[in-house]
């Protein structure tokens, strides 16, 4: 069984453990999701389950994309995302996958689109440490000196320098499952994830090394 | 209702006494030492209350053997066994930290009588 989802960022609260400590949890609206269609090795040249997430209205979509889903008389889905799974697993096209795949993992990874910051300086965008404010200094936020005139002679690919920050893929990693709500398809993971609420995440089960199992 | 509210609110505890800062307080807490529970009272002034929903906490400060004590607590938290209210005080700000700063009869609080008290 793939052990992988689609899910919306609800939102952040904190919840008590049985000894007491609070522990930060988000809480993710995971699936269900139905496998709209299936890659494999003969065909695709890979294993992979492409599932849906989300209800959308046929005439928000397009012909090619709305034929994928009448053809298999599935409903339209908003989001559509592969999968890659081992090939083995008996999934077929239509099957439903709930938060409850999550039953037996310990950890998940979260990836999604991290919360846009705008054009930002070196200070904010990368840590820089910036001048000093007072006592004539006229070093303040800006980046400094960013390749010398005999030797480099250039400026370096990849140099840190101001731009846009933030509304990038991001993931975070080994996040511990705290509770498992089936019935409202909710999923609690212990810590923060990327984007804002409501945004889109893909949510990876992981083994004990915090590793994905369905990339 | 949107979703976290109303996780937060299944996680709230029902029968928590009302009180409010100034207020003398017994608070019962559960202390687990190994496989033991035993339950701690803890006996003060209540200085403030902070947060909602879920979040929400208070201070209580008492005067043992010359030192201030103060501990926070967490309403809704599941160590807490109950909360006793003893007096309700009288009071003219809602956090009452000046107390920190005075002693003896001068960090007394004004006290109310209680109404009803199981």
């Amino acid at each position: 069984m793939i052990k992988a989802l689609i899910g919306k960022k609800i939102g952040m609260t904190q919840v008590f453990n049985q000894e007491g400590t609070v522990i930060p949890v988000t809480v993710i609206e995971a699936g269900p999701c139905a496998v709209v269609s299936k890659k494999t090795t003969q065909t695709d040249g890979y294993n992979a389950v492409q599932l849906g997430f989300g209800e959308a209205k046929s005439f928000r979509l397009k012909k090619p994309v709305l034929g994928q889903f009448s053809k298999n008389n599935l409903s339209p889905s908003k989001i559509l995302k592969e999968f890659r799974t081992s090939g083995e697993d008996e999934l077929k096209i239509g099957d439903l996958i709930d938060v409850s795949v999550f039953n037996d993992v310990k950890a998940v990874s979260v990836t999604g689109v991290s919360k846009g910051k705008g054009y930002q300086g070196v200070v904010k965008r990368w840590g820089f440490h910036g001048g000093r404010d007072t006592h004539g200094s006229m070093f303040h936020r800006v980046p400094g000196s960013i390749g010398q005139s005999s030797y480099p002679s250039k400026v370096f690919k990849g140099l840190k320098m101001p731009g846009h920050m933030g509304s990038a893929k991001c993931s975070s990693q080994n996040l511990k499952v705290i509770k498992i709500d089936a019935a409202q398809n909710l999923l609690y993971v212990k810590g923060a994830i990327p984007g804002s609420n409501n945004s889109i995440v893909f949510v990876y089960g992981g083994d004990s090394s915090g590793r994905k199992l369905n990339k | 209702m949107n979703i976290l509210d109303k996780i937060e609110s299944e996680n709230l505890k029902t029968a928590v006494s009302n009180f409010k800062p100034g207020d003398t307080l017994k608070v019962f807490q559960k202390i687990k030492e190994g496989d033991k529970e035993r339950i701690q009272v803890f006996e003060g002034v209540v200085i403030a209350k902070k947060g909602s929903g879920i979040r929400s906490a208070f201070t209580v400060r008492k005067n043992s053997y010359g030192v201030g004590v103060e501990k926070t607590f967490l309403i809704n938290s599941p160590l807490i066994d109950k909360i006793e209210v003893l007096y309700y005080g009288k009071v003219r700000r809602t956090k009452l930290y000046y107390l920190r700063k005075k002693f003896g009869k001068e960090s007394k609080i004004e006290r109310l009588e209680l109404v009803n008290n199981q």
